[in-house]
C-alpha cells in the first residue's frame, strides 16, 4: 500500500532499575469521560491536541478567506465580494492565520505535547493554568470571529488597525470591538503558554538533561516563550489604550486631544516584529528535528544552533520600526543596520541544516519533504526580505504586493513546517501513521502551489500593484499575474483538502509503534501515545540524542567538544542503523 | 541554573545596549521604554536564578552525569482534572463580552471568575486530585 517503514525498529528491552517518575500507579487513574474529560483536563497531550484540532481549523476557515480573496481578484472587476466585504475578509484572513493559526498551532500545540516529553517531564509546570489558557484561546477565536454575525460585519481595518482607521468614528461598530476583545483573550492565553513553557524547561527537565542537551525544538520554544512575555503585554497594552480610545474618550492615539496615531504603529510592532519570530522560532526547531532524524545525523552545529536562535530573539526587540520606514519619522539607519543583522543567525541556521543534511543518508519521508520545503520557501521569504530592510528599496514596495509575497513566502514555509511537524509526531501523540502516498501528494501541491502563488505577486508588486484593493485597473499582464497567483492559491487549497483526506483516510489504520522513524530525541523514548505524566522510564540522559544512544549503543553520541571516532581509514564513523 | 541565568542577563545585557545606543540617536521615547523595560523583564527572573545558582549545589537537572535514580522522588502535585480553569475561561470570556455587548456581562463574568478563584484555591489547599 505505502512506502511507510524501513524495517520497524525494536526497542531493546528496558535496563534494569529504572525509578518511576510518580509514587501513585498508572491504573489507579480514573477520571471522567467524554465532554467532561475534555473541559476538565489538565493534561497537556489533550490540551495540545485539542490546541492542535482547533489552530488547524481555524487555518482551513483562514485559507476559506484566502480562496475568497484570491477569486476576487482572478479578474480585475471582481464582483464575487462587496468592496467593504473585501475589507473583512482581508483583516479577518490576516487576523486569523496570525493570531490564531501559526502562533496557537506552534507554541499551544506541538510545543504543549513535545516540550515536556522532549526534556522528560511529567506535564507542564503549570498545569491548570495550561488548560486555563487553552480556554482563553478558544473563546477569544469565537469571540474574534463573531464579528461576522453582527450587523456592521466583522473588523474591516486590516490586521494591524492602524490608528487612526481603527477609532470609533472610522470604524464604529461591534465587530472591531470583537476583534479587540478576541485579542485580549488570545493574547493572555499566549502569555500564559510562554509563562508555562519557560517555568516547565526551567524546573522540570529530567536528571542529565542539562540545558546544553535540551533538542533544538524545546531551546527554540524557550526562547519564543521568552520572546512572547517580552511582545505579549506590550500588545495587550495597546489594545486596552485603543479599547479607551474608541469608548472613553481618551486621545491616545487621536491627533485631535493631542494624541499621536504614530504611537500605535510603534506599540503594535514592538509586539508585531517579536511576533514574526515568535511565530517563526518554533517551525524552526520543529524542521531542525525532522532533518537532523530524517538525515540520520545529529544536528550539525548544535551550539551555533541555540547561539543562532538567541541571537535571533536579542535583535528582534530592536528591529520593529522596519514596518514603519514610510511613516517619515523613525531612525532609517538604526532599523535598517538591526534588520540585516538578522540575516546572519538566520544565515547560521540555514547553514547548519545543510550541514545537518550533507552526507547524511536521507530518508524523503512526507516530513523530511516538507522540511525541505519549509528550507527553500524560507529562504526565497528571507532573501526578499533583506530588500526590504533597506529603506530606498522599502520606500519604493511598501504596501505593494511585494510585501505581501514576501511574508506568505515566509509563512507558507512555515506551514509546510507545520505539516512536517504533524507528519512527524502525528505518530507519536495518536499512535497511528498518515498515509505517505497522500503526504506526498500534499506536500508536491503545497510546494509548486506556493511558488505559483507567490511569484506573480512580486512581479504584481514591483509593478506597483498596491495591497489591500479589491479591483485594479484592466491591464492585460496585471489580470495574468493575478490568475496565475490564484492559480496557486487553488493548488495550496487542494492540498489542504488531502491533508483532511488523509486524516480520514489514515484514520487509525497504519499502527505506528513508539519509534516509527527511528528517531533521537527523549519522545520516542516512551510509547505512542505516551501514557499519563509521560514515561513508565527514562534512560540515562548522556547527549542530546538519548534515545539514539539507547537504541544504538555502538553509535553513541560524543559530548560538546570531542573529536568523533575514526575508522581505519580516516574517515568519520557513519551513524547509521 | 548557571545557563538559564546566563541566557536571560546576557539578554538583559544586549537590550540595555542596544537601548542606550537608540534612546540617543532617535530622541523618540516609546521604543526607549518598551525596550528598557524589555531589559528589565530580563533581570528581574535573570538576576534571580543567578543569586540561587551561586548558592545551591546543582540539581540533578544541570549534572551532566547524573543518573536517573538521583531525580527520583516526589516532583510535585500535578491535578489530574480540574473544571475552575473552564470556568475562569468562561468568566473572562464574559467579561470580555461585556466590552463589546454591554455592562450586564459582567455579572456572570466576574461570577464566575471568583467562583474559580475560591474553587481552585479550595483544590489546591486540598492537594488537587490525581
Amino acid at each position: 500500500m505505502t512506502d511507510v517503514l524501513d524495517p520497524p525498529v525494536q526497542l531493546p528491552p528496558p535496563p534494569p532499575s529504572h525509578e518511576m517518575l510518580e509514587e501513585h500507579g498508572h491504573d489507579e487513574h480514573h477520571g471522567p469521560t467524554g465532554i467532561l474529560k475534555w473541559i476538565t483536563t489538565t493534561d497537556h497531550k489533550i490540551i495540545g491536541l485539542s490546541y492542535t484540532v482547533t489552530s488547524v481549523i481555524m487555518m482551513i476557515i483562514g485559507g476559506a478567506f484566502a480562496e475568497i480573496i484570491r477569486a476576487q481578484l482572478a479578474s480585475p472587476n471582481g464582483t464575487l465580494v462587496s468592496l467593504s466585504q473585501y475589507n473583512e475578509l482581508f483583516t479577518m484572513h490576516g487576523s486569523v492565520m496570525i493570531y490564531l493559526f501559526v502562533g496557537p498551532f506552534a507554541f499551544g500545540g506541538l510545543a504543549n505535547i513535545m516540550v515536556p516529553i522532549q526534556i522528560g517531564a511529567p506535564d507542564m509546570a503549570y498545569p491548570r493554568l495550561n488548560a486555563l489558557s487553552y480556554w482563553l484561546y478558544l473563546t477569544g477565536a469565537i469571540t474574534m470571529l463573531s464579528g461576522f454575525f453582527t450587523a456592521g460585519g466583522a473588523a474591516n481595518f486590516g490586521w494591524v488597525a492602524y490608528a487612526p482607521l481603527s477609532n470609533s468614528v472610522n470604524t464604529p461598530g461591534s465587530g472591531a470591538d470583537l476583534w479587540i476583545g478576541g485579542l485580549l483573550l488570545t493574547g493572555f492565553s499566549a502569555i500564559f503558554t510562554g509563562v508555562n513553557i519557560c517555568a516547565t524547561v526551567f524546573y522540570l527537565r529530567a536528571p542529565g538533561m542539562t540545558m546544553f542537551r535540551m533538542p533544538i525544538f524545546t531551546w527554540n520554544m524557550l526562547v519564543t516563550g521568552i520572546l512572547i512575555l517580552l511582545a505579549f503585554p506590550v500588545l495587550t497594552a495597546g489594545l486596552i489604550m485603543l479599547y479607551c480610545d474608541r469608548h472613553f474618550g481618551t486621545h491616545i492615539f487621536s491627533v485631535q486631544g493631542g494624541g499621536v496615531p504614530v504611537l500605535w504603529q510603534h506599540i503594535f510592532w514592538f509586539w508585531g516584529h517579536p511576533e514574526v519570530y515568535i511565530l517563526a522560532l518554533p517551525f524552526f526547531g520543529m524542521a531542525t528535528e525532522i532533518i537532523a532524524v530524517f538525515s540520520r545525523k545529529p544536528v550539525f552545529g548544535y551550539k551555533g544552533m541555540v547561539f543562532a536562535t538567541l541571537t535571533i530573539a536579542a535583535l528582534s526587540l530592536g528591529v520593529w520600526a522596519h514596518h514603519m520606514f514610510t511613516t517619515g519619522v523613525v531612525l532609517l539607519p538604526f532599523f535598517s543596520i538591526m534588520s540585516l543583522l538578522i540575516a546572519v543567525p538566520t544565515g547560521i541556521k540555514i547553514f547548519n541544516w545543510i550541514g545537518t543534511m550533507w552526507r547524511g543518508e536521507i530518508w524523503f519521508s512526507t516530513a523530511m519533504l516538507m522540511a525541505i520545503g519549509f528550507l527553500i520557501t524560507f529562504l526565497i521569504g528571507g532573501l526578499t526580505g533583506i530588500y526590504l530592510a533597506s529603506p530606498p528599496l522599502d520606500f519604493f514596495t511598501h504596501d505593494t504586493y511585494f510585501v505581501v509575497a514576501h511574508f506568505h513566502s515566509v509563512v507558507m514555509a512555515l506551514l509546510m513546517a507545520a505539516m512536517g511537524g504533524l507528519y512527524y509526531w502525528g505518530p507519536k501523540i495518536t499512535g497511528y501513521l498518515l498515509n505517505e502516498r497522500i503526504g506526498k501528494m500534499q506536500f508536491w501541491f503545497l510546494f509548486i502551489g506556493t511558488q505559483i502563488f507567490t511569484f506573480p505577486l512580486y512581479v504584481l508588486g514591483l509593478e506597483g500593484m498596491p495591497r489591500r484593493v479589491a479591483i485594479y485597473p484592466h491591464d492585460p499582464q496585471w489580470k495574468t499575474l493575478n490568475d496565475w497567483s490564484t492559480f496557486g492559491a487553488i493548488l495550496i487549497g487542494i492540498s489542504t483538502i488531502l491533508f483532511v483526506v488523509n486524516v480520514a483516510v489514515s484514520w487509525k489504520k497504519y499502527p505506528s509503534g513508539d519509534n516509527p522513524w527511528d528517531a533521537q530525541t527523549l519522545e520516542w523514548f516512551t510509547t505512542s501515545p505516551p501514557p499519563h505524566h509521560n514515561f513508565y522510564r527514562l534512560p540515562q540522559i548522556r547527549s542530546e540524542r538519548p534515545t539514539w544512544d539507547h537504541n544504538h549503543p555502538e553509535h553513541r553520541s560524543l559530548t560538546h567538544g570531542k573529536h568523533p571516532e575514526l575508522t581505519e581509514d580516516g574517515l568519520e564513523k557513519v551513524h547509521s542503523s | 541554573m548557571k545557563v538559564e541565568a546566563k541566557v536571560l542577563l546576557y539578554l538583559g545585557l544586549f537590550f540595555g545596549i542596544m537601548n542606550a545606543v537608540y534612546w540617543n540617536w532617535s530622541l523618540e521615547n516609546a521604543g526607549g521604554v518598551m525596550m528598557f523595560a524589555g531589559m528589565l523583564l530580563c533581570f528581574l527572573p535573570g538576576s534571580y536564578y543567578y543569586f540561587w545558582s551561586r548558592r545551591m549545589k546543582a540539581r540533578p537537572e544541570d549534572d551532566p552525569n547524573a543518573t536517573q535514580t538521583s531525580g527520583a522522588g516526589f516532583i510535585g502535585t500535578f491535578p489530574g482534572t480540574s473544571i475552575w480553569p473552564f470556568t475562569l475561561g468562561m468568566g473572562a470570556f464574559f467579561v470580555v463580552l461585556a466590552l463589546v455587548f454591554g455592562i450586564w456581562f459582567l455579572i456572570p463574568g466576574l461570577g464566575l471568575a471568583v467562583w474559580a478563584l475560591f474553587g481552585a484555591t479550595a483544590e489546591g489547599r486540598r492537594g488537587g486530585t490525581h
